[in-house]
């Protein structure tokens, strides 16, 4: 491959947030026109690199080249002005404004100060053809599917003449089909000198359009390879790292017993499967599957926050109704969610009344708070789970990740659940406070809980677990035991609903 | 720990009582009458029924909901009881009772209204409390006939004027809220459940409450200070009309702001909206002292809930560096 100059170069990167240094050191070249993949797990940096290269996060240290001169975005819109666009994971769609009022949002073609709708409708039929998607420009986006509304997003990136276009993991709600038709436009776009950086979990695809790959682990770069140089299990061990056995504890010696729960044909969506599984005590149950399976959304559903169609489920053999989290919890059945700065904790609030909100009547009479007993236990658990704070009065907003999360978990010890979901436990928290959640799942084990883990990380569930159930488009593709567990199984079971059950397109020096 | 406890008291707290104190001997200065007894009893009677309002409005604005229903509702709470109160078929004692349960009864239903339409549909307490605002209105409006209900027992009057070591009674009840207000918050399971709900609705949901009844009972506690306030705006007027009570809402509110609750919800204290009350009805009588007209005092009251609320943005910021 002949080298082409660079368009970016980044030079000892370097972000760091309260306890955990999110970037650390990134040298990093991308090359006019080439389509340069970025690989890592959860939270091994690259949404904080791409953060900061399109202006949402300022660098603490290191520098930045674009087009050969310094580049330092104070906003996002510098980085816009600089034809850098970036296509989000979420969506930033306007749900009430129509497809072409939501591409052209921020140029809308102007006639004496009326928009000029002759003009947008036309030009939006032009992008919409260029993206291959069939939808009148009048249609208000809410009335549009997810895949649909990711290629309004694409579309909208490609509406303005940009340089660099950044795609954050654009596959992960799309069919094979629209995958095809993604990666066709990205080869356009390259053809006209458009350089691209794609983030994506699913190695696979990214060696079907990629040039060059970099992989971040825990905020390092590994490595950068020309694509053809290097296979998926390398590029897998390069992500995992080389110390993985001493990176997740197993604890053969604890072996689940009897069954504690079980799921019967649950079912959320009318479209989609009933799901059925089970769970013994003291076992460690991985729920594995791509970003948008529906793995958080059955966690939701068993747990009552979110409505469900149909399902029932058995606690101790003996039927629980669960309408509300309240149900649940009163079951003995916990989630720890997702986000848990928006779902799991008061921010600003004090740790003690964080960890006592699963259960004040521990801590009350007639009503009545105790203040003493609730700082009492509060202490406990905090010297339990040696949750690094300076009391217990501090608001939880100023632990760092690692401790909010384990303020989250002393919530739910609190309460003395049968059943523990863990969904994302250890996501966006540092190596050390990571072994130390996992440590904590393994004394949970041995006390006999039943204990759930939803990640996207699918190392960690490969090394905690005893089970994983895998989904796959809103349904079980299937279950594996840790005796049979490898990467390529449980990939191939995650992919299996989206693909009609024809082998993964896995290229042959990329098998074992 | 002692020291930023104090501190931040200091930023939430002491602070509005230092801006009163300041006001107090500002309105000395300029107005010798100001500091007299009849005056200061005068103010005392004034800031009562604003102050037992008010404490139930911040519960609700804790909770991150408003109530714009109050006065309002508080017109057809003194309409049903002065109904009650002067039906002759009672003696006097039982008709004195049965007005302020009447009185309690009619604005725990209407709270209750208001909690549980807000909730049962996800409506914004605004547009419901709006709603009942003129449902209220109306239904007192037709009860009475739209006329002024008076005559009410001499025993009854009387003890509107009646003072306890130069207190207004009115006023005592009005500050012994204000302290009960204060424990549930700080000291019960429901207070600890307001300010949870008010901070993040969904973290305490998904911890196995039901934020629901909660709200629902703010709103039906909002609904009972509303009703006791009609009984001690009868004890102090003698009259029961459907046309009292209108903009009351307002002042309530601007008492909670002031004191320094946060409209978002979740942060807030009841002494702050009773220093809240005491800081509109000193300006307003002080104002009145030193000569300036009705139109001007609406200025200058506006112009302070801006200033107090201006202020309170400062004041967070301020406080997140003492928690830090």
């Amino acid at each position: 491959m002949n080298e082409a100059p660079n368009i970016f170069a980044l030079k000892g990167i370097t972000k760091q947030f309260p306890g955990v240094t999110a970037l650390d050191h990134i040298d990093l070249d991308i090359r006019q026109g080439e389509v340069h993949i970025l690989v890592g797990e959860n939270g091994a940096g690259k949404s904080s690199l791409i953060k900061i290269i399109c202006g949402i996060y300022a660098l603490d240290e290191g520098e930045m080249y674009y087009q050969g001169a310094p580049y330092t975005p104070q906003t996002p819109l510098d980085a816009i002005k600089a034809g850098i666009r970036v296509v989000y994971q979420e969506f930033n769609l306007l749900p009430f404004l129509s497809v072409a009022e939501n591409i052209f949002f921020e140029q809308l073609p102007q006639n004496a100060g009326l928009v000029d709708f002759t003009s947008l409708y036309r030009k939006t039929q032009s992008v919409l053809d260029e993206v291959g998607l069939d939808v009148s420009p009048k249609t208000k986006v809410e009335q549009l599917g997810v895949a649909q509304m990711q290629l309004i997003e694409i579309a909208k990136a490609i509406s303005s003449a940009s340089k660099v276009l950044i795609l954050d993991e654009p596959t992960a709600t799309l069919t094979p089909k629209e995958i095809s038709r993604l990666f066709e436009i990205i080869d356009r776009l390259k053809r006209r000198g458009v350089t691209i950086i794609y983030i994506s979990h699913r190695l696979q695809e990214t060696f079907e359009i990629g040039d060059r790959i970099t992989v971040l682990r825990n905020g390092r770069k590994v490595n950068t390879c020309a694509i053809e140089d290097v296979t998926v299990p390398e590029i897998v061990t390069m992500m995992v790292g080389k110390e993985m056995g001493a990176e997740y504890p197993f604890e053969a010696s604890i072996q689940p017993g009897k069954e504690i729960f079980r799921v019967e044909n649950l079912q959320i969506r009318s479209s989609h499967a009933p799901i059925s599984f089970n769970l013994r005590e003291g076992e460690l149950l991985g729920i594995a599957g791509l970003v948008g399976s529906g793995r958080t959304e059955a966690m939701r559903a068993i747990f009552g926050a979110d409505p469900k169609l149909s399902g029932r489920l058995f606690l101790h053999d003996r039927e629980i109704h669960v309408a509300s989290p309240k149900d649940a919890v009163q079951n003995g059945i916990s989630l720890l969610t997702e986000d848990r700065k928006r779902q799991g904790l008061i921010l600003d609030m004090p740790c003690y009344v964080n960890i006592t909100m699963t259960d004040l009547t521990q801590v009350s009479a007639r009503g009545l708070l105790h203040h003493r007993a609730e700082v009492s236990a509060a202490e406990r658990l905090i010297a339990e789970l040696s949750i690094k704070t300076p009391s217990v009065d501090k608001w939880v907003r100023f632990l760092s990740g690692g401790n909010q999360q384990k303020v989250v978990l002393a919530k739910w010890l609190f309460r003395r659940p049968t059943v523990l979901i863990f969904d994302e436990p250890t996501r966006g928290i540092d190596v050390g406070a990571k072994f130390e959640i996992y440590t904590l799942l393994w004394r949970l084990a041995a006390e006999g809980k039943g204990i759930i883990i939803v990640s996207s990380d699918l190392p960690e569930l490969l090394g905690i677990c005893h089970r994983i159930v895998v989904f796959s488009n809103w349904k079980i593709a299937g279950e594996v035991e840790r005796s049979d567990f490898s990467q390529e199984k449980i990939l191939s079971l995650a992919y299996q609903e989206y693909i009609n059950h024809t082998p993964l397109p896995i290229r042959e020096e990329a098998r074992p | 720990m002692r020291a930023k406890n104090i501190a931040y008291f200091l930023l939430r707290e002491a602070g509005i009582g230092l801006a009163l104190v300041v006001l107090c001997i500002i309105f000395s200065i300029f107005a010798p009458r100001f500091a007299s007894v009849a005056n200061l009893t005068n103010i005392f009677t004034q800031i009562s029924i604003n102050t037992v309002i008010a404490v139930g409005m911040t519960f609700v604005i804790l909770l991150g909901g408003i109530d714009l229903s109050v006065g309002s509702v508080l017109a057809l709470c003194t309409v049903v009881a002065g109904l009650v109160i002067t039906n002759e078929a009672l003696p006097v004692p039982l008709a004195i009772v049965c007005a302020v349960l009447s009185s309690i009864a009619v604005g725990m239903a209407c709270g209750f209204f208001n909690g549980f339409v807000t909730e049962r549909w996800k409506i914004h307490s605004f547009i419901v409390t709006l709603g009942m605002l003129n449902i209220a209105r109306g239904a007192a409006l037709q009860i009475s006939g739209s006329r002024t209900i008076f005559s009410f027992p001499s025993a009854f009057n009387q003890f509107g004027t009646e003072t306890l070591f130069g207190m207004p009674y009115i006023f005592i009840i009005a500050v012994v809220l204000v302290l009960a207000g204060r424990f549930v918050l700080n000291r019960t399971v429901f207070g600890r459940m307001i300010f949870a709900i008010g901070n993040n609705e969904e973290a305490v949901r998904l911890s196995g409450h039901n934020p629901s009844l909660f709200k629902i009972a703010a709103f039906t506690l909002c609904g009972v200070t509303v009703g006791l306030a009609a009984i001690m705006y009868m004890l102090r007027l003698n009259i029961s009309s459907p046309i009292l009570g209108v903009g009351f809402e307002l002042n309530a509110i601007a008492a909670v702001v002031i004191g320094g609750t946060s409209m978002s919800g979740g942060k807030g204290s009841m002494v702050g909206t009773f220093l809240g009350a005491c800081i509109i009805g000193v300006l307003n009588n002080g104002l009145l002292l030193i000569g300036m007209g009705d139109f001007t005092r609406q200025m200058v009251t506006g112009a302070i809930i801006i200033l107090a609320v201006i202020i309170d943005t400062y004041r967070a910021k301020i406080s997140v560096q003492v928690a830090a």
